[in-house]
């Protein structure tokens, strides 16, 4: 059987068949209890399991993770939710010295299964703070895995294989596209491995490498090209690890590249997948590798993020620059 | 009876008077005299360990070390007032409450020698890692204090920071998240008067660390963190309450062990540019070694040939683990790349694929500085 469910409703159903199916799985932060989650992310689990499972927490970012770890190394699962991801800068202590280091400080004694849920990027018109993309940060980090799913059939898999993961899996949630669209979604649980890309669009002059909420206009561009440019657009949906194979496959086969994210330029993902193509396939290289990203200023206020974000002309630009080169 | 956890949280718990003699009114706590010897010798081992351990880093045998003599009393104490199945969560100076724990000596030493394998704890031993940056090892030992009273199990999680640590938002979320979910945690400050260079009066402006408890709606006690029977007693007490707390009461306890560094806060570090002699040398008169040995003598339960015998027998233990240390090979440079991960990632195996050729081609010694 299957539902037709949004990708926030993707989140929920994906706790609800994984709590219902292995009783160390818990759910704490703010509000994410009787609320069910300022996106209702977490709808109902309260009350189908209980405040011992779904955890109301006091507001204190670092208090959630660093109990988490706690809670993760003494032989729970749980799911910490940050309400935005831009709060986790207080958690990041938490996160990059204990979560992502104590499989090596204690030589493989203590792990960290957790599933670090928080709510990322822009387009909603929140207030300052709300929008940022900065999984950058995570994935420089070693011992982190990091996810960022497109589809509510994605999100599902992905969430129930992060928990299953035994490793700290930082999973955002491209809150753009938490409702605007929906999908069948399988009920029970199932996997969507981490660790592996999939192609959305198969196309022979260009390879454009994208993920969240970027997916849907980079496909919206590749639809409007169309009659001039056969672009194949990779969804990478797992950021670290990342698939290479699949950035390395697709390049060899179309010779040039674009990346899109709504994250800064400097030091985004985009350079490091451009790095991969120089180093892995230079010889199939018939153009320079484009990027088409956010910018590299503060996030503004939301009277001009449609302007900060990358959107179907801006994409479709850019892949024009790449191919004509 | 009242609790000695319900008090003042500025009238400081004292059993053994600096002299060694019992404070006038003052009972002695329920321990055996085999446990009370057993706890001097521990104290004697840490320190013959800490200033070996200084030596060896002044020689340039070790890598930067953080002392902890002065501390002796609080630590070994509170240790031993843990029953088996509870939990220890150091900061990076509890190397005398984790050889209590079982953590033997030449594992202290080869962290503090730069190998991971410092790090590898025996399977049984109920023991966290070392935690480095301030504080933050606090709402890890809430964490698993509270998955523990999930799972519905009867442990105590005891947690060590300094008094510099009381400063971090990770010491306020811990304790309130501790006073909110109710969690099984013992909060034990060694409160050494000095975080590096900024003195506990600049760390707070609380008339106690112990009265910070109030705030988070659980009992706070100061106890002489020099004095090892109080501070057994106290600790005890405070183990005993997260097991089986009164109707009224809650479970975590915050207990600020005033006490004394009597070194430096790393081997990196120079006190002398910012503390007193005097200040060091009136701490001294309240060393828990002498203090507790006096006390073993004049009870009778120690006799001076039982002191040179333990003397010895440390001295001897600390010599062999410095050699255990020592022999131990330079870790195999693969051991940097396992345990990121449960499964080593493909990208990483590269990596290390890499360097493992790169090894084979131009050997170790063109890789290793002089």
């Amino acid at each position: 059987m299957t539902q037709n469910l949004t990708l926030v409703q993707a989140v929920s159903n994906g706790l609800h068949d994984k709590m219902a199916e292995d009783d160390d799985v818990i759910v704490m932060g703010e509000d994410v209890g009787k609320n069910g989650g300022v996106f209702r992310a977490t709808e109902g689990l309260y009350d189908e399991y209980g405040d011992e499972r779904v955890i109301d927490t006091p507001l204190a970012e670092s208090g959630i993770i660093g109990t988490a770890i706690g809670m993760a190394a003494y032989g729970l699962k749980p799911v910490p939710e940050i309400q935005f991801s831009g709060f986790m800068y207080p958690a990041f202590d938490q996160i990059v010295s204990h979560a992502a280091r104590l499989r090596t400080r204690s030589r493989g004694k203590y792990e960290v299964p957790m599933v670090l849920r928080a709510p990322m990027g822009g387009g909603i018109r929140a207030p300052e703070s709300h929008s940022e993309s900065k999984e950058a940060f995570y994935i420089h980090e070693a011992g982190l895995k990091v996810v960022i799913p497109s589809t509510p059939h994605d999100t599902k898999g992905l969430l129930i294989s992060a928990i299953d993961d035994p490793d700290p899996v930082i999973f955002l949630e491209p809150k753009k596209i938490y409702r605007s669209f929906r999908e069948e979604v399988p009920d029970g649980t199932y996997e969507v491995p981490l660790g592996e890309a999939a192609v959305r669009r198969e196309g022979t002059d260009i390879s454009v490498f994208t993920w969240g909420a970027m997916t849907r206009p980079t496909l919206e561009a590749a639809e409007d090209l169309e009659e001039e440019i056969d672009v194949e657009v990779v969804d990478l949906r797992t950021l670290s690890p990342l698939d290479t194979d699949a950035i390395v496959e697709s390049f060899q086969k179309t010779g040039r590249a674009a990346v899109v994210h709504e994250a800064p330029r400097t030091g985004g993902l985009g350079a490091e997948i451009t790095a991969i193509i120089q180093e892995e396939a230079l010889l199939y290289q018939e153009a320079p590798v484009k990027r088409i990203t956010g910018f590299d200023v503060p996030y503004p206020l939301y009277a001009l993020e449609d302007y900060y974000l990358p959107e179907p002309a801006r994409i479709a630009h850019g892949i024009r620059e790449a191919v004509d080169f | 009876m009242t609790s000695i956890l319900h008090r003042d949280p500025d009238s400081r718990v004292r059993i053994l008077d600096e002299d060694g003699s019992l404070v006038d009114g003052a009972t002695e706590p329920d321990l055996e005299d085999e446990q009370l010897v057993e706890m001097y010798r521990y104290m004697k081992l840490s320190r013959h360990f800490d200033q070996r351990a200084v030596s060896l880093q002044r020689q340039g045998r070790m890598g930067t070390y953080p002392p902890l003599s002065g501390q002796e009393g609080a630590q070994i104490a509170s240790a031993f007032a843990l029953d088996d199945e509870d939990w220890l969560f150091p900061s990076y100076r509890e190397h005398g409450a984790a050889l209590v724990q079982g953590l033997p000596l030449e594992q202290t030493l080869l962290y503090w020698m730069g190998n991971e394998e410092g790090n590898a704890i025996a399977e049984d031993t109920n023991l966290f890692t070392v935690a480095v940056p301030i504080a933050s090892q606090i709402p890890h030992a809430v964490g698993a204090a509270w998955a523990s009273k999930l799972k519905d199990e009867d442990k105590s999680f005891i947690v060590y920071f300094g008094d510099g640590a009381t400063s971090e938002g990770d010491f306020h979320e811990g304790m309130n998240f501790a006073g909110v979910f109710d969690t099984p945690t013992v909060f034990f400050c060694n409160n050494n008067q000095w975080a590096i260079s900024v003195p506990r009066e600049r760390q707070t402006a609380s008339k106690t660390i112990a009265q910070k408890a109030t705030a988070y709606g659980f009992d706070g006690v100061q106890v002489d963190g020099m004095d090892p029977l109080a501070v057994y007693q106290v600790t005890r007490e405070a183990v005993k309450k997260t097991k089986d707390p009164e109707e009224d009461e809650l479970r975590p306890t915050l207990i600020e062990a005033v006490q004394y560094r009597f070194g430096a806060h790393t081997t990196a570090d120079d006190p002398t540019v910012y503390r007193d002699e005097d200040e060091v040398e009136r701490w001294k008169q309240k060393d828990p070694i002498p203090r507790l040995e006096t006390y073993l003598l004049d009870t009778g339960r120690l006799t001076e040939a039982d002191v040179e015998a333990i003397t010895e027998e440390v001295e001897t233990a600390v010599a062999d683990a410095i050699d255990t240390a020592e022999s131990h090979e330079r870790p195999e440079p693969t051991a940097m790349f396992e345990h990121a991960y449960e499964t080593m990632p493909e990208h990483v195996r590269d990596q290390l694929e890499t360097f493992e050729t790169i090894r084979e081609t131009y050997g170790d010694d063109a890789l290793l500085e002089e």
